[in-house]
């Protein structure tokens, strides 16, 4: 038992069936007498649709319908909603556009859905939507948010005028105006975010099913958070009772974020399952993938950072411009907010901090969360302009971090935007990232490799980001339509197995693991008799899903109130089984037992005493089984610091990763290797976006350029180095696990540590990511340049 | 992918008949670029003619200074074969860095030089090396082979048979990926020949192509130094979000400089 619990490596139990090619994805289901979807899409950025010919189409063979917009408008389906309202500096809300699931009289992306061929066979429907015939009046689009919110711009909305879709700000304007004016040193620096793709391995997916008979829909979708997919389609989209819709989200193979949102396509096939009574089925090609999963990041920023003499930071101030492309995703209004904005105070003492964010249309696919969502964009500008800060004051990076930390004994720190930070130990993650990567020797290593003719620099990042996502009522008072608790329930069944049913999804995070081990380690149930069940509304309680790094620190949190419940009930059982009064019943690791006396009982005895009551407490109801639901106290923060070094080979602008080091305190650890692998694929996550990564748009077409793995470079494995994970542990204090969330981590640290290092090799913070080879090579031919004028 | 019908003759003399006969019909060899062609619906041949079932374009052979491989040799048999390795290593060389295991091992020589892909690893040691293509019609000198972009001098239902490389007295081959999809952004391959120094650039330009100010220089003296401040024309460079032409013209310098000290050992 000791070595299945928490803090154990244990293995994977899902990995037996991911490994061996028996995992069951949506696209692996097919129901009977299914049918397929295609989209037509648009091959304009922007344009008016004038008309839409459908009528070859509708004659091909194996075709049963062919929808356009009107044909959803007229059965009064709703749009697509976000479900986060930000208010703008006026307390205006913000500008969302009306989203139909097909376009009706313009599209505003390449790939927006113009319409539907619902057919026998994949391959009809698609020969079917290459017939159908779109006459545009093509206008001129606009991609970037520089140019969106210039006079005269295109206007990718009516009623957005100027692009906006709002103007926010956010912390003490006038506090930070006065630091400023004190200041004796201010750094400042100009950055860019770059979008990226989220490509999870495992393409979007859905298939729609309506029962006539029962009156009963069912989604099996690709999802994060299938109750979150029920309320919007019920609640929003087509006025339907929760009752009567079933949304199923078995294995999800990768989201990143990607798969929280609720998209046009599965929307349409829910749409048309309803309205043919047939099963109607839809998966994305890769390249649909590139075009309509929703990006993330795209920012471009202006910040400034205000110093007295020895580097104590004073003021911070900042100014973004977030591009939300075409429409306003699920939550796309909350990620340049309220993730972002309220971590601007990094791991630093800054006083003063005021951010302002305008929020911007585009011709461009819908940007929302991705793995990190607003934290790894806040995260980025803060590390960046502190490691240019040490640089101008020439003090060592590590130092003048070191002088501006949040100290030990401060917590919990009320920082100047919002946040409580719980817990934390800042400075000792810095030590032993320094230790563990031998900052002391980087010099000599440099020399070395100046000797070979590289350019070597190392770069640090000290990141904070706010997990456990959220306090319900916190949530609520900024703007969210939801509540962020999670739930869970314990079933035992009599012969002492165990049902962990929990609203989080698992899209690769391990939870039947992990939760799993917080069963065992708390009810002293061996790991292979216990059964994590999720992605099922019909099986599991109403639930909020998993992004954020909020899975263990929420639904985690859950499961252990539903323990608590079932060992309260397990001590009545107990109690009567020995004869004793409950008070004297003591329970440690799955035994009961009578304080002060040999007497005790196991779990499975009590289940199976409860599931057959014979010899039982009068008053007590028969069966074994709790439901919990855990709305946190507080955001939990995550922190630590990542060490990268980098060499460059100045012929080529080649940038090797050589060496990196990461240090994390993500509160306590329930499974070391799940938490180390989620390290190693957030850093290459991150490394991606810094080094390989970046969606790339035709400024003048508004095509698509990266729209293929051929154009869109993905991280492979000899893109990166080894890692060195270093953990430390200070728990989170307002959670009965003292965890504090994991996922994301990496993929926030990653960039700023990584381009600190080549802007250290360089010699100057003048590049943007992704630093791809012809990137850091025309940095080295300007400054060849200059060195020749000089 | 569109329908089509698919055949896999014994004999070429059948595959020359089958391709005839089709109303739009295409040779396929290993597939490696024709397949996601099709999958993405960008090409709707009436009809396919394999040509990996006619035993005689198979085999590596080597025999009085020449190596022979047949055109439906795979890449990942051109890579670890002994008989290669020991002849023109830089060739298996070559072969061992084209895409990756599953395209190695399905791959084949006469279809990549056939293709003429300008990002194609194959096409430079053809030209580097002055090999000579064997057709079902004729033998074509490489000089006179490839003559675009995804164009050569092969005839509607011609078909590569073999091609025969001279062994020479030492050839490099050094390759600079594209980032994303790892095909060559410039490949350079050196060799000393019987005829002279060769110098072929893949991937640079919108065709392979010889580098003539860069193969007197190393006739002169077959060293790395030899190729300092020798310049190619960004303007005949591709250009596209990887590498501008500027950057692309740069590359071919220090690949090529690289491809000489690999030819070196």
């Amino acid at each position: 038992m000791t070595n299945q619990g928490i803090g154990q490596s244990v293995r994977r139990k899902e990995d037996f069936r991911f490994i061996t090619g028996q995992g069951h994805y949506t696209d692996d289901i097919n129901r009977p007498g299914q049918l397929y979807a295609y989209f037509h899409r648009s091959p304009h950025a922007f344009a008016k649709i004038k008309s839409i010919n459908t009528d070859a189409a509708r004659k091909m063979p194996g075709v049963v319908a062919v929808y356009t917009g009107k044909d959803v408008a007229v059965d009064k389906v709703g749009g697509l909603i976000c479900g986060w309202t930000v208010k703008d500096k006026k307390g205006e809300p913000h500008k969302a556009p009306r989203h139909d699931i097909i376009a009706i009289d313009h599209v505003r992306h390449v790939g927006d859905q113009v319409a539907v061929v619902i057919a026998r066979s994949l391959g009809e429907a698609r020969d079917a939507a290459e017939a159908i015939e779109v006459d545009y009046d093509v206008l001129t689009p606009v991609v970037d948010v520089v140019t969106a919110l210039q006079p005269g711009a295109p206007e990718v909305h009516a009623d957005a005028p100027g692009n906006l879709c709002y103007d926010w700000d956010f912390g003490d304007k006038a506090a930070t105006e006065a630091a400023f004016a004190k200041a004796a040193h201010v750094t400042k620096i100009d950055l860019v975010n770059n979008r990226l793709s989220p490509n999870p391995m495992e393409p979007r997916s859905a298939i729609g099913e309506y029962e006539p008979g029962t009156d009963q829909t069912t989604v099996y979708t690709t999802s994060q958070n299938p109750h979150v997919i029920r309320l919007i389609l019920c609640a929003f989209v087509f006025g339907l009772p929760e009752h009567k819709v079933r949304v199923i989200a078995p294995d999800v193979g990768g989201g990143f974020g990607s798969k929280i949102f609720n998209y046009a396509e599965e929307t349409v096939c829910v749409w048309a399952a309803r309205k043919l009574k047939k099963p109607v089925k839809w998966t994305s090609d890769r390249t649909e993938a590139f075009l309509t999963d929703a990006h993330g990041r795209d920012h471009v920023t202006h910040a400034e950072l205000a110093m007295d003499k020895d580097g104590k930071f004073l003021g911070f101030r900042v100014e973004t411009k977030a591009n939300m492309g075409a429409y306003l995703s699920t939550f796309a209004s909350a990620v340049p907010t309220y993730l972002y904005a309220l971590l601007l105070a990094g791991q630093y003492t800054t006083p003063a901090i005021y951010a302002e964010v305008k929020a911007v249309f585009t011709n461009t696919t819908p940007v929302d969360a991705y793995r990190g969502a607003g934290r790894p964009e806040a995260t980025y500008v803060v590390e960046r302009i502190v490691e240019a800060a040490a640089r101008e004051l020439k003090i060592d990076p590590a130092e003048l971090r070191r002088r501006n930390f949040v100290p030990d004994d401060a917590f919990p720190y009320q920082t100047p935007v919002a946040c409580v930070y719980d817990s934390g130990q800042y400075a000792k993650a810095l030590d032993e990232a320094l230790k563990m990567s031998d900052y002391a020797g980087f010099k000599q290593r440099k020399a070395e490799a100046a000797k070979k003719g590289k350019l070597r620099g190392i770069g640090l990042c000290a990141y904070i980001e706010a997990c456990g996502i959220a306090p319900s009522a916190v949530v609520g008072s900024l703007g969210a339509g939801v509540g962020l608790w999670e739930s869970a329930q314990i079933r035992f069944n009599a012969t002492g197995s165990v049902f962990v049913h929990t609203g989080s999804h698992s899209h690769g995070q391990g939870h039947e693991t992990t939760f799993a081990q917080i069963v065992s380690d708390r009810l002293g149930v061996p790991l292979e008799s216990i059964e994590v069940v999720h992605g099922d509304t019909a099986l599991v309680p109403m639930g909020m899903g998993t992004y954020g790094s909020r899975s263990l620190a929420v639904g985690g949190s859950a499961i252990m109130r539903a323990a608590d419940k079932i060992i309260d009930k397990g001590k009545k059982i107990a109690a009567h089984l020995m004869e004793a009064s409950v008070d004297d019943v003591a329970y440690d690791k799955g035994v009961f037992s009578v304080k002060g006396t040999d007497k005790q009982v196991p779990m499975a005895q009590i289940a199976f005493t409860a599931y057959v009551p014979h010899n039982y407490p009068a008053d007590l109801e028969p069966g074994l089984e709790a439901s919990a639901f855990y709305d946190p106290a507080n955001f939990t923060f995550p922190a630590g610091v990542h060490v990268a070094e980098v060499e460059i080979d100045s012929d080529t602008g080649v940038t090797r990763v050589v060496n990196w080091v990461a240090v994390d305190d993500f509160g306590k650890v329930v499974n070391p290797m799940i938490v180390e692998g989620q390290v190693h694929g957030g850093i290459a996550q991150g490394v991606g976006q810094a080094l390989l990564e970046g969606v790339v748009y035709d400024p003048k077409s508004g095509q698509l350029l990266t729209a293929s793995f051929n154009d869109y470079c993905m991280p492979r494995a000899d893109d990166l180095p080894s890692y060195k994970v270093g953990m430390i542990e200070t728990p989170c204090p307002h959670n009965p696990l003292g965890v504090k969330g994991c996922g994301e981590a990496g993929a926030i640290a990653a960039p700023a540590a990584l381009m600190n290092a080549i802007t250290d090799a360089l010699g100057t913070e003048k590049i943007n990511m992704p630093a791809t080879p012809q990137n850091v090579w025309r940095v080295i031919q300007s400054q060849n340049l200059a060195a020749a004028a000089e | 992918m569109y329908a089509f019908n698919y055949h896999r003759p014994k004999s070429l003399a059948d595959a020359g008949k089958l391709l005839g006969d089709a109303s739009d019909g295409k040779f396929i060899a290993g597939g490696q670029t024709l397949l996601p062609t099709l999958k993405n619906r960008f090409a709707s041949p009436s009809d396919l003619v394999d040509l990996t079932g006619i035993t005689e374009l198979s085999g590596i052979s080597v025999s009085g200074g020449t190596v022979s491989i047949g055109a439906i040799t795979k890449h990942g048999v051109v890579a670890t074969s002994a008989d290669v390795k020991k002849a023109i290593p830089a060739l298996a060389h070559l072969a061992g860095l084209i895409g990756d295991p599953a395209v190695r091992n399905m791959g084949t020589m006469g279809g990549s030089v056939a293709n003429n892909d300008p990002a194609a690893d194959y096409p430079s040691a053809v030209l580097g090396l002055n090999a000579t293509v064997h057709t079902t019609k004729r033998k074509i000198a490489a000089d006179s082979f490839f003559t675009g972009l995804f164009e050569t001098a092969l005839e509607e239902s011609e078909i590569i048979t073999k091609i025969e490389f001279p062994v020479p007295k030492r050839a490099g081959y050094e390759k600079f990926r594209n980032p994303a999809s790892r095909y060559a952004m410039v490949g350079v391959f050196v060799a000393e020949t019987a005829d002279g120094v060769r110098v072929a650039v893949t991937g640079a330009g919108p065709c392979v192509f010889r580098h003539k100010e860069m193969e007197a220089a190393l006739a002169k003296s077959f060293s790395p130094d030899a190729l300092k401040g020798i310049k190619t024309d960004p303007g005949k460079m591709n250009n596209d979000i990887h590498g501008s032409g500027e950057y692309r013209a740069h590359l071919v310098g220090v690949v090529a400089k690289r491809a000489v000290q690999n030819a070196l050992g």
